[in-house]
């Protein structure tokens, strides 16, 4: 007996039959009928009319026909309203009924009935259920509070439900705990600022208990919940993680996810040198393997995260990378899934049997999968310098197959490598040369193209080569002709006498034949160069490049500990912070690590420091910022911004230097001048001191990536004033993650010099085992001065009369609430000293002197009316800084 | 948490649905069938996919779909573990979860659905509490009316899996240890890898609410196990035994994986050779098979399935025992040998015709081995012994090995 029987009637009539067998006195034929209405409902026929007919069924004690008439009842009250008036009496009478398993149904169906007449009608019922003496009764009401707010919110806050709601939290049944705890869970999800779900110790323990008793889904809502808590200390941590543990070993899938996510977030407020925190790390390793083993639906969301928690943990999963190893039948999406993570734990240990899996998988059908093998191993040599060797050879082996797709990804990865190791495999270049002529997608003729480019000088035929190319310039995709341009220019820059007419060539096509604006204007930019200063073109375009970092695909640190939060979640799956994709931007909290070391939940005041040095500082703020009087907000102080180069130079100067005076030697405020996304996890931050005549730069570096930082280096650009490292960057031993370390790097002034703009701009390359990167920063000006620098008052007052007018500009600072004479102290302080001071007419005249490191000698009248707090100073110097624009001299620093 | 569901058959047609809050229009399936036509095999099709308004989340199982529509926030684990429940459930009450089946019983399988979910979030998944609230249509259930209509026991009690007032008269446990061995070979005849997925199947048949304890000789081979949840973990941890209350009927009691190489016997190994000619269209084949760690027993139920490279046009092979097919659609050849028999080895040789003016194939087909050995965990797992505690009658008992391949693959 099967339902198919209940489609047979295809007869005329079908409905008034229907009608009469539901009004049939025979209990056992209106069964059979309502059945055959929800048959022909379920497979979308209108079976609506019979509605009054069907509610009429619907009073009677046998439950299973009860059942199929609050299916119909669901299904059809939407479209009739009215008639659903009807059934509201039986649904009040039903939840009195002293059978626990009708009152349940009558709430959970009236509570699936979205019709506003019925909510208001399902009020008293709810109430009364919420409190029923049988926990079935009130854990299918709990259910419905939530149902009701999907409904009508503010009718579920009217009555108070929340509050009930709440309380079931408390009660003693493990599934009534759960379901109230997935019902606020969901309900807090349009409240996000709510607090609905307000977790304190106490609660925590209900939890606890209610977790170990509860079904696998109560576990599940629970163990979310759960990791929405911070606990309040180490100790708090342990006792959850603990009590959590054991769930690694449900068979359920979700369960053991959710608690992987609450033993992540709360590991990292245990100590690592805890031996709890090791067992913890040991335990976690085996419930992730054997997440792979399931259906491959469940592997692919497993394999997502345990993405994200070997960027966490690598250790954690360190010794187990066979089981990433891809079997020939595993769905694609778990194939690719599996070979990032393979690339992720590739290490020197087992990079062996890594390779010779990829290579495996290159001969494989699928052409994604072979692709991605091939950017594989190209990534492992970026990674693994040990195996950079093997790697190319694997490579070439994959070349010599003469598959066309493996072939130009090959050379699209050996590009990479050469960028990584330069000078090293060149012996390469005439097998990829042999493929020449293979290459059809535009990545890997650009690959090509730059290779041929970069090493010009060891290709015999280079020229020809590129000529080959340049043949179809126009039809070629940008990416292949900005690559061309510079791979000729390049060319050109290394053979000049032969390849006159090929440059010509490709600059007329690229300036004048081109609607691409970036490809003109490169074009134009090396036509300049190339016209104007040969020599200064080879140092652009020859220049040495940066080397390229392995890990080109790591989560940003702060958005994967927000993902570590959501481990299980959707937004695991996708790698995205939930309110990036979650529907309407319900205003998602951000989570975070507890006790994690990223920057304090403001990350706009680290940005803020990161900003402010590269704005030239305004006359106002700084002078304002004299001798640490109260600092005036900077439109309010004194003259107008100078717009002179004259007044700029002496006022960074002098701002620089004065601005320092307010505070002793060490300069309290460190600058973020690395952030830890701009710099792969690593951040710096630092100061300039000068400590017994030596200029110091003194930073704190910290490591906020994953991976151990080693191999540090630093190097300045040309500057000013000459800056330059005096030793090497002191940091000796590796620094693992979330170590800081302080370093000091005493400077010298024996460095190449290049007026910078600002003038006390300092362009820093800072190079680790990861990657090189680049910051700029301002060191104050008073690190200049040196202590050398007090005049002999004849000599001062010779030299004052000696400095034209030109080179002396004026300012006033305003509010300096001190006398001249602590003035004048304080300014000796930081090597600016007093030469001689006289008094007229109330006034105090101090004239000073200070020394730059490089000898130039700058001289200073401070004029300070007694009683007023404006200062007026006069600053002069000997030496014009060389004059553009006729009379306008930038004053100051020499060339 | 789960708005709706779609049941979606191999040619596309939605053929169920059903809706636990709102009505979702058919519309949003449209996104998965745009995937579906883009991935070309259904196994390949993304399990989670994401449309402007919603996501889908879906499974593929027995041919068909099961797809469900969520709008918030949730764990996908959770849905794609409801969804296997669901067809673990349809394939409980009527022996397969196929198109067919379900559409003979419509009805049954919507009030099974909305049983098992309520707005969303799952309400009775265990089988025993849905048998006492909805019959398999096995039981006639319309001539003997015997649907409680009180709640089931399960629903609320500490042992949700088990109902009351379980009676039999022949009392019996039986208990199936079944490990599948994962593997990798490579050409060479290395392991690559592999492991042990092993899994302890009950089949309880006990009067009243038995209490058990089930011990092993070896239990420090099990480091990573997951346990049904009548399992009492803290047992476990002290003592290493399993102690549980029972569901009635078939259950997986646990599962363990064993990874530790030196563990993994490999019972058979497997000499091939698939090569393809440069110059003419076609190729050779000669795979043999011999034992190598059978720890004495029987391998039975050999078999070896190749997929060809698509250019493969037919095959003219011999074998020496057994019989071999060669599917001209999907290109896969399978050889089913039977018994291992050590003293004539298994040899299936030949010649392989590649279409003409097509290159020859630049992939190395892969092998999949299959294989069963009786009265063998490989692993050398072993059960100690059975004790019922908490009834007075004396049950029969039963523990069965076998060791199985599961995904054991050799490349070539």
């Amino acid at each position: 007996m099967t339902d198919s029987k209940y489609f047979t009637t295809t007869k005329k009539g079908e409905i008034f039959e229907l009608k009469a067998e539901l009004n049939s006195d025979k209990k056992e034929k209106k069964k059979e009928a309502v059945k055959k209405v929800i048959a022909s409902m379920t497979v979308g026929k209108d079976v609506s009319a019979l509605f009054p007919d069907v509610v009429n069924c619907m009073q009677t004690d046998n439950l299973e026909l009860k059942k199929l008439v609050y299916l119909y009842l669901m299904n059809y009250a939407k479209s009739q309203p009215d008639m659903a008036i009807m059934a509201v009496n039986t649904f009040v009478k039903d939840c009195e009924d002293p059978n626990p398993l009708i009152r349940a149904l009558a709430v959970r169906t009236m509570g699936c009935i979205r019709v506003d007449k019925i909510t208001e009608y399902l009020c008293e019922p709810l109430r009364k259920c919420l409190k029923d003496e049988d926990p079935y009764v009130r854990k299918t009401a709990a259910v419905c509070v939530a149902k009701l707010h999907d409904i009508n919110a503010q009718l579920v806050e009217d009555q108070g439900f929340l509050d009930t709601l709440k309380d079931l939290i408390s009660d003693s049944n493990p599934m009534v705990v759960a379901n109230a705890v997935a019902a606020l869970s969901e309900i807090a999800e349009s409240h996000p600022n709510s607090n609905l779900l307000d977790l304190n110790p106490q609660t925590i323990n209900k939890l606890l208990t209610a977790l170990n008793e509860c079904t696998e889904w109560g576990q599940i809502f629970i163990l979310d919940c759960l990791a929405n808590y911070t606990p309040r200390d180490d100790r708090e941590s342990q006792s959850i993680c603990e009590r959590v543990t054991p769930r690694l070993s449900h068979a359920n899938s979700a369960v053991v996810l959710s608690a992987v996510k609450v033993l992540m977030k709360f590991m990292e407020m245990l100590p690592k040198d805890l031996d709890y925190y090791g067992t913890l790390l040991k335990k976690l390793a085996p419930p992730l393997v054997t997440l792979l083993s399931a259906e491959p639906e469940l592997q692919y969301v497993a394999l997502r995260n345990i993405n994200l928690i070997v960027q966490r943990r690598p250790e954690i999963l360190k010794h187990e990378m066979k089981v990433f190893f891809v079997k020939y039948n595993d769905p694609i999406y778990v194939k690719l899934e599996k070979l990032d993570i393979m690339i992720r734990l590739a290490s020197q240990a087992n990079i062996a049997q890594v390779l010779a899996e990829l290579k495996e998988y290159a001969t494989e059908v699928d052409v994604d999968f072979v692709r991605k093998a091939v950017r594989a191993i190209g990534r492992c040599a970026i990674k693994v310098e040990q195996s950079a060797e093997r790697c190319v050879s694997t490579l070439l082996d994959l070349i010599q197959t003469k598959v066309n797709y493996v072939v130009q990804e090959a050379i699209v990865v050996i590009k990479d490598i050469f960028r990584k190791y330069p000078n090293k495999y060149e012996s390469v270049i005439a097998t990829l040369c042999e493929n020449l002529d293979s290459l059809d997608e535009p990545e890997a003729r650009a690959a090509m193209i730059w290779i041929v480019g970069e090493y010009a000088e060891r290709i015999d035929n280079a020229d020809e080569l590129l000529e080959s190319f340049l043949e179809g310039f126009h039809d070629e995709s940008t990416q292949v002709q900005l690559q061309l341009l510079t791979g000729i220019v390049k060319l050109f820059l290394k053979k000049p006498t032969e390849t006159q007419e090929l440059v010509q060539q490709v600059l007329s096509l690229a300036t004048q034949d081109s609607d691409n604006p970036d490809l003109r204007d490169r074009g134009y930019i090396y036509w300049r160069l190339l016209s104007t200063d040969p020599v200064a073109a080879k140092e652009v375009v020859l220049a040495e490049k940066p080397l390229i970092s392995e890990e080109t695909d790591l989560i940003e640190p702060t958005l994967l500990e927000e993902l570590i939060c959501h481990i299980g979640t959707l937004a695991s799956v996708y790698h995205k912070p939930p309110s990036a994709f979650v529907e309407g931007s319900r205003g998602v909290q951000h989570k975070r690590l507890p006790g994690s070391s990223v920057e304090s939940p403001e990350p706009a005041s680290a940005a803020v420091p990161e900003a402010s040095p590269s704005i030239i500082p305004s006359q106002g703020d700084l002078l304002g910022d004299l001798l640490n009087l109260d600092l005036t907000p900077p439109t309010s102080t004194a003259a107008p911004p100078p717009t002179s180069g004259l007044q700029m130079g002496a006022m960074d100067l002098l701002g620089g230097g004065l601005d320092s005076l307010v505070r002793p030697r060490v300069l309290v405020s460190s600058q973020m001048w690395l952030p830890a996304m701009k710099g792969k996890g690593l951040e710096i931050s630092g100061t300039f001191a000068r400590r017994s005549g030596v200029i110091q730069m003194e930073m704190t570096l910290t490591n906020k990536a994953m991976s151990v930082m080693t191999d540090f280096a630093i190097q300045f650009n040309r500057n000013s004033f000459g800056l330059a490292p005096a030793g090497p960057l002191q940091v000796l031993t590796p620094l693992s993650p979330n170590q800081s370390i302080e370093v000091s790097l005493p400077l010298n002034t024996l460095g190449p010099i290049m007026k910078m703009d600002p003038l006390n701009n300092l362009q820093v390359a800072v190079k680790n085992n990861i990657d090189v990167f680049y910051f700029s920063c301002q060191y104050p000006m008073s690190v200049l001065f040196s202590e050398d620098g007090k005049m002999e008052s004849k000599v001062f007052l010779v030299t004052w009369k000696d400095i034209p007018n030109d080179n002396e500009t004026q300012c006033q600072i305003k509010d300096c609430h001190l006398n001249s004479d602590a003035a004048s102290n304080k300014l000796q302080g930081s090597n600016v000293f007093t030469i001689a001071k006289r008094t007229v007419e109330g006034q105090d005249m101090l004239y000073q002197s200070l020394k730059l490191t490089n000898g130039i000698w700058v001289l200073a009248e401070l004029k300070v009316q007694t009683g007023s707090p404006v200062f007026t100073v006069s600053i002069s110097t000997k030496v014009p800084w060389r004059s553009r624009h006729g009379q306008q001299s930038d004053s100051v620093v020499p060339p | 948490m789960i708005h709706s569901l779609f049941l979606i058959n191999n040619t596309g047609d939605i053929f169920l649905e059903k809706h636990w809050k709102s009505v979702i229009g058919r519309s949003v399936c449209d996104y998965f069938f745009e995937a579906k036509d883009k991935a070309g095999d259904p196994e390949n099709v993304p399990p989670v996919l994401q449309t402007p308004h919603h996501y889908l989340i879906s499974i593929y199982r027995g041919k068909l779909f099961l797809l469900s529509v969520i709008q918030s926030e949730v764990s996908p684990l959770f849905v794609i573990e409801f969804l296997h429940r669901v067809a673990d459930t349809i394939q409980d009450y009527f022996g397969e979860c196929s198109e067919n089946v379900i559409k003979e019983n419509l009805v049954i399988v919507y009030e099974l659905l909305e049983e098992m979910l309520d707005n969303g979030f799952p309400l009775a998944t265990e089988s025993n509490v849905l048998k006492e609230m909805i019959r398999p249509p096995n039981i006639l259930r319309s001539v003997v009316n015997t649907l409680t209509d009180t709640l089931p026991t399960g629903q609320l009690s500490n042992v949700p899996w088990r109902r009351a007032g379980v009676k039999y008269t022949n009392n019996e446990a039986y208990f199936d240890v079944i490990e599948e061995i994962d593997a990798i070979i490579d050409k060479s005849g290395t392991t690559v890898f592999a492991e042990i997925q092993g899994a302890i199947e009950a089949c309880v048949r006990l009067t009243g609410i038995p209490d058990l304890t089930l011990s092993f000789m070896n239990p420090r081979l099990l480091d990573d196990v997951s346990f049904h949840p009548c399992v009492r973990f803290k047992r476990w941890e002290a003592e290493r035994v399993l102690s549980f209350i029972p569901p009635d009927g078939n259950f997986t009691l646990m599962t363990y994986h064993i990874s530790s190489q030196n563990l993994v016997a490999i019972p058979v190994y497997v000499k091939q050779n698939i090569s393809f000619f440069d110059t003419a269209s076609c190729g050779r084949l000669d795979i043999t098979i011999g034992p190598k760690q059978t720890m004495g027993k029987m391998v039975e139920g050999l078999s070896v399935t190749i997929p060809m490279p698509k250019s493969v046009h037919s095959a003219n092979l011999t074998a020496t025992q057994g019989s071999y097919t060669f599917d001209l659609a999907t290109k896969v050849l399978v050889w089913d040998i039977g018994k291992l028999n050590p003293q004539k080895l298994p040899n299936l040789k030949g010649s392989l015709s590649i279409q003409s003016g097509v290159p020859k194939p630049e992939e190395n087909p892969s092998l999949s081995i299959g294989l069963k050995v009786q009265q063998l965990a490989i692993s050398g797992i072993k059960v100690n012994r059975l004790d019922m505690y908490g009834e007075k009658y004396k049950p029969f008992k039963g523990v069965k090995y076998v060791t199985k391949a599961g995904k054991f693959q050799v490349r070539t």
